[in-house]
């Protein structure tokens, strides 16, 4: 199927691949904002896991081993700033712009000696012959693991959110700490699992990237992903099956102009790399002001910090 | 009585700089209604802070029913059978009833027996409740509901209400005395805390009074007078507000057909306001805050801007002037929200007076700021107002609600405003205080300026206003005169009780 010499199954099957870095990222971010804390480091998290999951499957050889040390390692990021915020009360937006500036200086002080090494391929999960089913074969069953995972992730936060008592205790804490804390609730113990939840994911979402989407470790290498995860996160008004959306809208968008670029279209490269990017936020933008809930869907609590006066 | 069921006994207390509790003791029966009174600061949620586990004594013992107790935090608190129903409410506005139910409880059932359960128990005790309804559209009594419901499906032992009637119309509050003598004659106990002398005076079977942190007596309320109880609390004479009576002057502000739309979802907005005050003359405006209160005193002040025509003051149109114009021409006004909205907490008294006080005061030469004079200033208003800080270099934050209230209201009165807008200026002011800051709008009106006091606390209404109208969901009232207004009257005037249809 090919239209305007661009392979619409082809595109589709990119588009996962595409998206699936900052649907990782965006889901994290969504559980933690969830739970009241604003976290501007994604950026940072996502190119400590990517250095981190190249590094770790580079020398282990084990392309899963490399999305463990990358989870970990986003998931240590989040937790110097669960410590910050969390525990010495620093600002929150401040405290998650300096986590992506130390992030990408890390990674690239850490990635020095991976530049220009290819890392261990991760193969395609074995579907047999539904993989040969004409057009949805490739569509669905063509992709490695973690484009499954992700999407489980997505129905499970989904899930945990909406039908858990865990999931109800998180979204209480991040409507109104105080009350969750009069009810006794350990309001700091809630936000420190979901800032590591979305660390690690963030973490898993860049070591995606070095190993499997580009698959080669390169400085700053994220590219803006964790900003445009955060900005999902904003535009999806906190809700997981919207955050998916976002995030296929933005990694399709990627996909199309790669394509558009290989067919040689005389449209200067600089449009088109800057397309996902402005395409995705003006799509979010126009999606959030018809759901004119938006901004009211915010937590109430996000961004403030808690204190228990005893 | 024989029968204890909490007893107390010399339980301590301190922070940083205060006891907040002295070696308290007391002891409350099964089906008790027993009282919690004293004045702001005398130490009542500090006390009911450590009996629900939210904070540890340092020392000092409790038993509840004849076991040591020592709850470590709320929940063990809960499973001991103590509940409590807080000042200000526990509820998550943007989740349902039921989610805010099943959040305040140990083992929830599932989502759908919970529901049923909410429904039998609050038809059961009259205090009818929709499940699903998001928290954020119910009005405050509905919320109360929401959280005495909540500790119900928990069968307590203990009940503790922290201020429960502070947001509630006559109506509500009738309803909720209704559940709490059902819930008292089921042999449940009861621990109010309230400043509502009257209220403990219906309600009550038993009272401790506490003063700076100590037990100073106990008593049976319905034998005493309200004003023996608030001596008793205040340890001295209590001072009343005179009243005397004064001639209005011309009309100094009206208002014609003023609108507003709501800022957020959850938002109150304002229908068709008209209203007219004339020089000398209060006007009380009573309703449960949240029914367009702050906007009302945000379109009058300037804060917020209203369509042309709408505010008027002397005949002039100032519906597009802003805060520091309206202050030119004597309008001032002092919002309900003292931190953050009256005064900045971490700023100091005098810089605090130069947020108001740079049109009328000479507090600015040439566009520098003039420190003494703002410094001098503050002190007049700390003298004037007897608020009580070490001086005018103390941060906003650091002063004690009532006294950075007198503050604020004394920032403006001190600025001979022609008309005078005040939200709230009692709200968790202890008794005496109150009485001085009603003494000063008083005065004020006296000296022929024009008031509107927007309030909850109808007792205050009736004591200082002229005249009297209820503002209900963003809709006001036809003004009465106060005298000879009952307490039934308002209350019906202020929309009876929200809510009171059985949901289906």
């Amino acid at each position: 199927m090919i239209i305007g010499g661009i392979d619409i199954i082809t595109l589709i099957s990119m588009l996962m691949v595409a998206s699936t870095p900052v649907l990782l990222a965006a889901t994290g971010e969504l559980v933690a904002e969830k739970s009241g804390v604003l976290n501007l480091g994604v950026e940072g998290m996502m190119i400590t896991g990517a250095v981190a999951g190249f590094a770790t499957a580079v020398s282990t050889g084990s392309p899963v081993l490399g999305f463990v040390g990358g989870a970990l390692a986003g998931a240590a990021m989040a937790m110097l700033f669960a410590i910050l915020t969390q525990v010495f009360l620093s600002n929150q937006t401040a405290t998650g712009l300096a986590l992506t500036l130390f992030g990408l200086g890390l990674s690239a002080l850490i990635g020095k000696p991976f530049e220009g090494v290819r890392p261990p391929a991760t193969g395609k999960v074995p579907f047999g012959p539904l993989s040969d089913i004409p057009v949805l074969g490739r569509i669905l069953f063509s992709h490695d693991w973690v484009v499954y995972l992700s999407l489980l992730l997505v129905a499970v936060t989904w899930a945990f959110l909406k039908f858990t008592r865990a999931g109800l205790i998180l979204r209480a804490v991040g409507e109104n700490h105080d009350a969750a804390h009069a009810l006794g609730y350990r309001v700091i113990a809630v936000r420190c699992a979901a800032l590591a939840f979305g660390g690690a994911l963030a973490g898993l979402g860049g070591a995606y990237l070095s190993l499997i989407r580009v698959p080669q470790w390169t400085e700053g290498m994220t590219a803006g992903a964790g900003w445009i995860a955060l900005a999902i996160v904003v535009f999806a008004s906190w809700r997981p099956e919207r955050a998916l959306i976002g995030a296929y809208l933005f990694g399709g968008i990627t996909a199309l102009q790669l394509q558009l670029q290989a067919a040689g279209y005389a449209i200067p490269v600089h449009l088109l790399s800057m397309a996902p990017y402005v395409l995705t936020i003006v799509v979010l933008v126009l999606l959030s002001v018809v759901h004119r809930r938006g901004v009211q869907a915010a937590p109430a609590a996000l961004g403030r910090s808690f204190h228990a006066a005893s | 009585m024989t029968e204890i069921l909490l007893k107390i006994d010399g339980l301590t207390k301190a922070y940083p700089g205060v006891v907040a509790n002295d070696h308290v003791g007391f002891s409350v029966a099964p089906g008790e209604v027993h009282a919690l009174l004293g004045e702001n600061g005398a130490g009542k949620s500090t006390l009911v802070k450590m009996i629900y586990g939210l904070v540890k004594p340092d020392s000092g013992t409790m038993e509840f029913l004849g076991r040591p107790y020592t709850p470590a935090e709320p929940r063990a608190a809960r499973a001991a059978g103590v509940a409590m129903v807080f000042q200000h409410f526990s509820l998550f506005e943007a989740l349902n009833v039921a989610e805010n139910v099943a959040l305040g409880m140990e083992n929830p059932p599932p989502m759908r027996d919970l529901a049923k359960r909410i429904r039998e128990i609050s038809q059961a005790y009259g205090l009818p409740l929709d499940p699903a309804r998001l928290v954020g559209d119910l009005s405050a009594g509905e919320r109360q509901r929401v959280e005495i419901v909540r500790c119900l499906l928990q069968d307590p032992k203990l009940l503790i209400m922290d201020e429960p009637t502070s947001v509630l119309t006559p109506q509500e509050v009738e309803i909720l005395f209704r559940t709490l003598r059902k819930l008292s004659s089921e042999g449940t106990a009861i621990l109010y805390i309230s400043h509502k002398l009257e209220e403990i005076r219906t309600i009550c079977d038993g009272a401790t009074i506490l003063r700076g942190g100590k037990v100073v007596g106990s008593c049976i309320p319905r034998e005493k007078s309200a004003r023996e109880l608030a001596e008793m609390m205040v340890g001295g004479e209590f001072a009343a507000t005179e009243r005397v009576s004064r001639p209005f002057g011309a009309p100094m502000l009206e208002v014609k057909g003023l609108s507003l739309a709501p800022l957020s979802q959850f938002g109150p907005s304002l229908k068709d306001i008209s209203l007219s005050i004339a020089a000398g003359e209060i006007l009380g405006i009573g309703g449960v805050a949240g029914n367009g209160q702050e906007e009302l005193l945000a379109t009058l002040s300037g804060e917020r801007p209203s369509a042309p025509g709408t505010v008027w003051m002397k005949g002039a149109d100032i519906s597009a002037l802003g805060p520091n114009p309206r202050r030119a021409l004597g309008l001032m006004s002092a919002p309900e929200e003292r931190l953050g909205h009256a005064a900045v907490p971490n700023m100091s008294l005098t810089d605090n007076t130069l947020l108001t006080g740079t049109i009328r005061m000479p507090l600015v030469k040439n566009g520098f700021l003039n420190m003494a004079e703002a410094k001098a200033f503050a002190e007049d208003i700390i003298r004037e107002f007897d608020v009580r800080t070490p001086g005018p270099w103390v941060a906003a934050r650091a002063l004690s609600g009532g006294n950075l209230q007198k503050f604020v209201i004394g920032r403006e009165v001190l600025q001979k405003p022609e008309v005078l807008i005040v939200n709230q200026p009692t709200w968790g002011v202890d008794a005496a205080a109150a009485a001085a800051i009603r003494r000063a709008l008083l005065r004020l009106a006296e000296k022929g300026a024009a008031l509107i006091v927007i309030s909850q606390d109808l007792d205050e209404l009736m004591e200082i206003a002229d005249r009297f109208c209820a503002l209900n969901e963003g809709r006001i009232s036809a003004p009465r005169p106060t005298e000879g207004l009952t307490i039934d009257e308002i209350g019906l005037m202020l929309g009876g009780a929200h809510g009171m249809e059985v949901p289906a």
